[in-house]
């Protein structure tokens, strides 16, 4: 399953909800707001590091730089663009966005 | 394959429709179809042809009906909650149509994968 | 095999499509909207023969408590709904625990009988499904 987040990790708590939740097989990714929570030094940094020993984590790049954020991705996390997005919800049966 | 997207939140206050919008112009490009386009919550306002956002910004509403005309994309309105916010037939914007509920239903059936974009 | 026939196996198979449809509610109620619309969702998804249920964590899990009174915010008081979901064949509605204990409600104080399950096993239902609709 692909998990769809969009909220900043410091405002709401949807990441955490999904990261309890997201299991090996499944991948999670970080679009809007949500791209904070893949930046260095940010507080959600550890269990996005944590999250990404069980399956991979994405952030979308154009949230990203239109955020200043472009060079500032934890080790680890995988950048795509629109089209990435578009094959992360083929290569997933269902995805489910925490809103 | 053919892709459904559901859109919860109106133009401009919150990045959905946007996010959406390039999502459903990735997803043309790579030869999939956007079987139907299903507004609801707040994101009726994305049908409105009354919408006149300044000259330097995106105008949202016409995307949509871009998309509508260019790749024949069904933008379905939710009726109910059009009505709860003023969105009927004499505000529709082209290549929105106004239906029932049924239609995100039947969204989740016949397509391939549904993508939520919301607040 | 006539093109009638044809017709017919071919209408029979497309009536035959039944989905998992998981609702996944995570959204208190009458601050927003999303508990209210997405509840009228679930009343229309009924009627399509779909494989429906309901999902209540994090904030959600406040749609489902009894003794909500709306009368003096002057807002429609839609709680009720939930117990006519049995009328219309929506009878998985699943609870997550933690979230239960993190506000610190009890199953008795919800307004219907639910299934309270564990995060992992919710995690594991939201798996199983084909179809996830969020508000």
């Amino acid at each position: 399953m692909l998990h769809i987040v969009n909220k900043s990790p410091t405002e709401r708590s949807a990441l955490a909800s999904c990261l309890a939740h997201a299991r090996k097989g499944g991948a999670v990714l970080l679009i809007e707001d949500a791209v904070y929570a893949a930046t260095k030094g940010s507080a959600a940094q550890a269990s996005v590091e944590r999250a990404l020993r069980e399956l991979p984590v994405y952030a979308l790049g154009p949230d990203l730089d239109a955020r200043g954020m472009g060079a500032s991705v934890i080790d680890g996390v995988k950048v795509v663009d629109y089209g990435g997005f578009v094959d992360l919800v083929i290569e997933h049966r269902t995805s489910q966005s925490w809103l | 394959m053919n892709i459904g997207l559901l859109i919860n939140e109106g133009p401009y206050s919150h990045q959905a429709a946007d996010s959406a919008w390039q999502f459903a112009k990735a997803a043309l490009a790579r030869g999939h179809r956007i079987q139907r386009v299903f507004f609801y919550n707040d994101g009726v306002h994305n049908a409105t042809k009354l919408t006149e956002p300044p000259q330097d910004d995106r105008h949202i509403v016409n995307r949509w009906s871009r998309l509508a005309e260019e790749h024949g994309t069904d933008l379905v309105v939710c009726v109910a909650a059009g009505l709860r916010r003023g969105l009927v037939e004499e505000n529709l914007a082209p290549g929105f149509r106004i239906s029932g509920l049924g239609q995100l239903v039947e969204a989740g059936i016949e397509s391939d994968r549904l993508v939520v974009f919301g607040d | 095999m006539t093109q009638v026939a044809e017709d017919i196996e071919r209408e029979a198979g497309a009536e035959a499509v039944v989905k998992k449809f998981m609702f996944v509610n995570r959204k208190a109620p009458h601050g927003t909207i999303y508990a209210l619309e997405g509840l009228e969702v679930v009343l229309i998804s009924a009627a399509f023969d779909q494989d429906v249920s309901l999902a209540f964590l994090d904030d959600g899990v406040y749609q489902l408590l009894k003794g909500q009174e709306t009368k003096a915010i002057g807002v429609k008081n839609f709680s009720p709904t939930y117990r006519a979901l049995e009328g219309y064949d929506v009878e998985k509605l699943y609870v997550e625990r933690e979230s239960l204990e993190a506000r610190g409600i009890s199953e008795q104080q919800l307004l219907v009988a639910v299934q309270v399950v564990s995060a992992g096993e919710m995690a594991e239902l939201m798996e199983q499904q084909d179809v996830i609709i969020s508000s």
